[in-house]
């Protein structure tokens, strides 16, 4: 008897899933615990494993989307893994199933060689059997999408499954090149991260009534702060000293001041959170991910900066959760790393506000003598949901972060 | 009036019966009208069947006197007995027409002899040859009455001299010089007949080739070999008038802007065949044509007044023999509520002069002309070793494929034996098949199908035996 693969529940919030890359071709065996496929959730990419060992027979195509708990392949646990020898694993191809039998031999050849699966295309031969053709748009297609499986069968599946293999990120896309005659345009589907990046801030737009508040902030303090106790620091905690232990300790104890930027629009109600949990804006080679830094109100900026250098590997090894990215009641963004002066960051929804970090260089700035002096300044933007909060408390929220940063000994007072 | 039927087929011939003994087997209350004396149509009767009766018994000869000595095969007198030709030719015949009416009787389909036409929709006239008359309600209306050879002005048959294809296969003497007015597949297989026989062969041919929509590679090698067969072709010849005097008939053509002149004793007029329909009362009824002559028809074979569906010789389409089966067919699928479907894209062609030519899909020139980039692998039966065991070696078989998709476009094969082989090829094609699945095929060794696998091979430049 066949198992059946189901799509896991991968979080709360998932409903479905994107097929990214096959890892197994069908025919494959697999042994328990195997790599199977990466899924993509609106989320996250997720590794979905073989329950059982057996030959794996594929029912959803690459790009295909999926529900929790649909059946997307079957494990015929009746067939025992061969020894891994390359013959073994090549006698294994020549076993194929029914199905793929009924490929004509051009097709068997060319997925023997490719590693495309006939079985997930849509054929255009007589009862939709694949053509060669059918293969080639396929292997064409595959070509200039990086979410299709490059691993051959004829490669021994200890090959396939070695966890070096397992992040490196996808094949870059090849894009038309300008220096031949031709131009072409390309066509490939948006990842399922990218959807739902792209329908949550249309969302964002749609719903929240979104307005930006600008303000400067004097980074003097902040800077012989960090230089002064760097190397202490460092030795300490075994981490480097940054900014954003202090933007979210100044920011915690803005949102404390005024907590409904700390709190979500729900229908008629307002959800008031005594928690400050920050979603912080990460780039990483899928898209924007926004982790979540949790009770920030009731850590060290030690701890906060542990947490980050703690998420942001995560996110580097693609190893970035559901739950490590759910929830949040704030967000703060750092466009500056990128070179960015001012942007308007848009609201993370069902959050209230956004605050966007950019760019420190040194400016003129007429002191209080009157005096001109460089000064390493930064703009500093807050995008805010005008239907829960007015001007004054936003405006003040945000001079309340400027005025923590610039003399840190507030933070201490709590003054 | 008289009964009532689901269907009434018109016409017995290959897409008649076959549709109406298809309708039987789904269950409707079926009829087919014939006139003719015997059913299977032009195709049993005057067409396919008696044709290569002859065109075998007429090789056998032509083998036995011009080949056999190679294969150290002597003999001190040849001859052959025209008559006892035409009698074998006539009782393959009978036998094949008695066969579909026992097919008839088998699947309960009534045959209602006389001339069918249309009253109106839902109504068949039946005339018989005594004049009587009977109507018949029939649900179902299928016209599949055929086609007819085509007379032109310039050579009206008399039927002695100058002839028609029908006349051709029941001659009682060989002519001593045979004029053939057109060089399309009927044409050719009469010229081979009694070229075989003993008479001189001229053929006249409008066109600057020979099998007119073939490829022209095809058309080129054949008409090498039958001249070598002693036939003789006037290519971009246009018959103007002819002139019998006495038992002879003087031709007159232009060739070039030259006036050419022939003497023959007989004449085959063969320059085409038209659409049976005249006397269906079809324009009475609204039933469309085109500029042609042939019933209009949609995907489904109705044609634009309900209840009238029409197929084979009579719409558009070659006219063949199995494209008229599978219509017929088709058509009785979809009138019992079934998916009927045909597919136009792998119906073979067949000409069974010797070598036999046979092809599916476009040809070389229809490529071109479409600006469709195509791969081609060619590969000749003198490599074949079957062939040569045969000492039937000439020809070759040409694959033309996809440039990008590999996908088959067109065979075409001029050998011996080629009717039989182009069958693996339409099966590929209905299949659409690669080249490289023809060439993957295990072919059985020593076969004359391994050209076909060779050539395949050929497409991508990997002829092993070439």
């Amino acid at each position: 008897m066949p198992v059946e693969v189901k799509v896991p529940s991968v979080g709360e919030s998932i409903k479905e899933g994107m097929i990214g890359t096959w890892r197994k071709a069908s025919g494959d065996l697999v042994q328990r615990d195997e790599v199977l496929l990466d899924l993509e959730t609106d989320k996250a990419s997720v590794e979905i494993v073989a329950e059982v060992s057996g030959k794996l027979e594929i029912l959803a195509k690459v790009g295909q989307v999926v529900k929790i708990g649909e059946v997307i392949a079957n494990i015929d646990p009746s067939a025992s893994m061969p020894a891994q020898t390359p013959t073994a694993a090549k006698e294994s191809n020549a076993a194929s199933t029914a199905k793929e039998a009924d490929n004509g031999p051009a097709v068997r050849r060319m997925a023997a060689e490719t590693g495309i699966d006939p079985n997930t295309l849509e054929g255009s031969g007589k009862d939709q059997r694949v053509t060669k053709g059918d293969m080639i748009h396929a292997q064409e297609k595959a070509a200039t999408s990086p979410q299709t499986s490059k691993a051959s069968p004829a490669q021994s599946s200890s090959a396939q499954s070695a966890p070096k293999g397992k992040n490196e990120p996808s094949a870059p896309v090849e894009l038309p090149k300008l220096s031949g005659s031709a131009r072409e345009d390309s066509r490939k589907p948006m990842s399922m991260m990218r959807r739902r990046i792209a329908e949550r801030l249309v969302q964002s737009q749609n719903t929240a009534a979104i307005l930006t508040t600008f303000n400067e902030l004097d980074m003097t303090a902040v800077t012989e702060l960090r230089k002064r106790y760097a190397d202490k620091f460092q030795e300490k905690y075994n981490i480097k000293l940054g900014f954003m232990g202090f933007f979210i300790k100044a920011a915690v104890d803005a949102l404390q001041t005024y907590p409904e930027i700390n709190a979500f629009i729900d229908g008629n109600d307002v959800i008031y959170h005594n928690y400050c949990d920050f979603s912080v804006a990460v780039s990483t080679e899928k898209g924007l991910l926004t982790p979540v830094i949790r009770d920030c109100d009731k850590m060290s900026i030690a701890g906060i900066e542990l947490a980050i250098a703690a998420m942001a590997k995560k996110a580097r090894d693609n190893k970035i959760s559901i739950d490590d990215l759910t929830g949040g009641t704030f967000t703060i963004s750092n466009g500056g790393i990128f070179g960015s002066l001012m942007s308007t960051p848009i609201i993370n929804p069902p959050q209230t506000a956004i605050l966007g970090m950019h760019k420190t260089m040194l400016r003129p700035i007429v002191m209080p003598d009157g005096k001109i002096e460089a000064r390493p300044m930064m703009y500093l933007a807050l995008s805010y949901d005008h239907r829960m909060v007015d001007g004054k408390e936003a405006v003040q929220f945000l001079v309340r972060i400027k005025e923590n940063l610039e003399d840190p000994a507030r933070l201490l007072l709590g003054v | 009036m008289s009964d009532t039927y689901d269907l009434i087929v018109i016409g017995g011939g290959p897409g008649g019966y076959v549709a109406a003994i298809r309708g039987a087997q789904l269950g409707l209350k079926t009829a087919c009208v014939e006139m003719r004396e015997t059913l299977g149509g032009t195709c049993l009767n005057v067409g396919c069947i008696p044709s290569k009766a002859l065109l075998e018994s007429s090789h056998y000869y032509f083998r036995a006197k011009h080949e056999f000595a190679s294969h150290g095969i002597s003999f001190s007198e040849l001859s052959f007995n025209l008559a006892e030709m035409i009698k074998r030719k006539n009782e393959v015949v009978s036998g094949m027409t008695g066969g579909v009416e026992f097919l008839f009787k088998k699947n309960k389909v009534t045959w209602l002899k006389g001339m069918g036409s249309i009253v109106k929709p839902g109504l068949v006239k039946v005339t018989a040859k005594d004049g009587t008359a009977v109507d018949y309600v029939g649900k179902n209306i299928m016209i599949a009455t055929g086609s007819e050879p085509i007379a032109i002005p310039s050579a009206p048959f008399d039927h002695q001299l100058i002839c028609d294809s029908t006349d051709a296969l029941n001659w009682s003497s060989v002519p001593k010089h045979l004029v053939v007015v057109g060089g399309g597949v009927i044409g050719l297989e009469m010229a081979s007949i009694w070229s075989r026989l003993g008479a001189k062969v001229t053929v006249l041919e409008a066109l600057d080739k020979i099998l007119g929509p073939m490829d022209r590679g095809i058309s080129t090698a054949l008409q090498k070999i039958l001249e070598k067969e002693g036939i003789t072709f006037e290519l971009s010849t246009l018959l103007e008038s002819t002139k019998i005097k006495g038992s002879s008939v003087g031709l007159t053509a232009k060739k070039d802007g030259k006036t050419v002149e022939f003497e023959a004793d007989k004449v085959l007029v063969a320059v085409g065949r038209r659409p049976y329909t005249e006397r269906l009362g079809l324009l009475d009824l609204g039933v469309e044509l085109d500029a042609r002559g042939r019933v209009k028809i949609d995907t489904h074979f109705k044609t634009n007044v309900p209840g009238i569906y029409a197929i084979g010789d009579a719409v558009q389409g070659p006219m063949l023999a199995h494209k008229a089966e599978e219509e017929g067919i088709a058509a009785s699928e979809g009138i019992a509520g079934k998916a009927g479907h045909v597919n136009y894209e792998a119906i073979p062609g067949v000409v069974y002069t010797w070598p036999e030519v046979a092809s599916v899909g476009a040809t070389e020139e229809e490529l071109k002309a479409k600006d469709v980039k195509y791969k081609k692998g060619q590969f000749n039966f003198r490599a074949n070793g079957r062939a040569k065991a045969m000492g039937d070696s000439e020809g070759f078989v040409k694959v033309l494929a996809d440039e990008k998709t590999d996908r088959l476009l067109g065979v075409h094969i001029i050998g011996p034996n080629a009717s039989e082989l182009i069958g693996e090829v339409a099966i590929a094609f209905e299949f659409g098949a690669s080249a490289e699945d023809l060439a993957r095929a295990v072919h059985a060794h020593p076969t004359l199908t391994e050209a076909i696998k060779e050539a395949s091979l050929g497409v991508d430049g990997r002829m092993i035996h070439s």
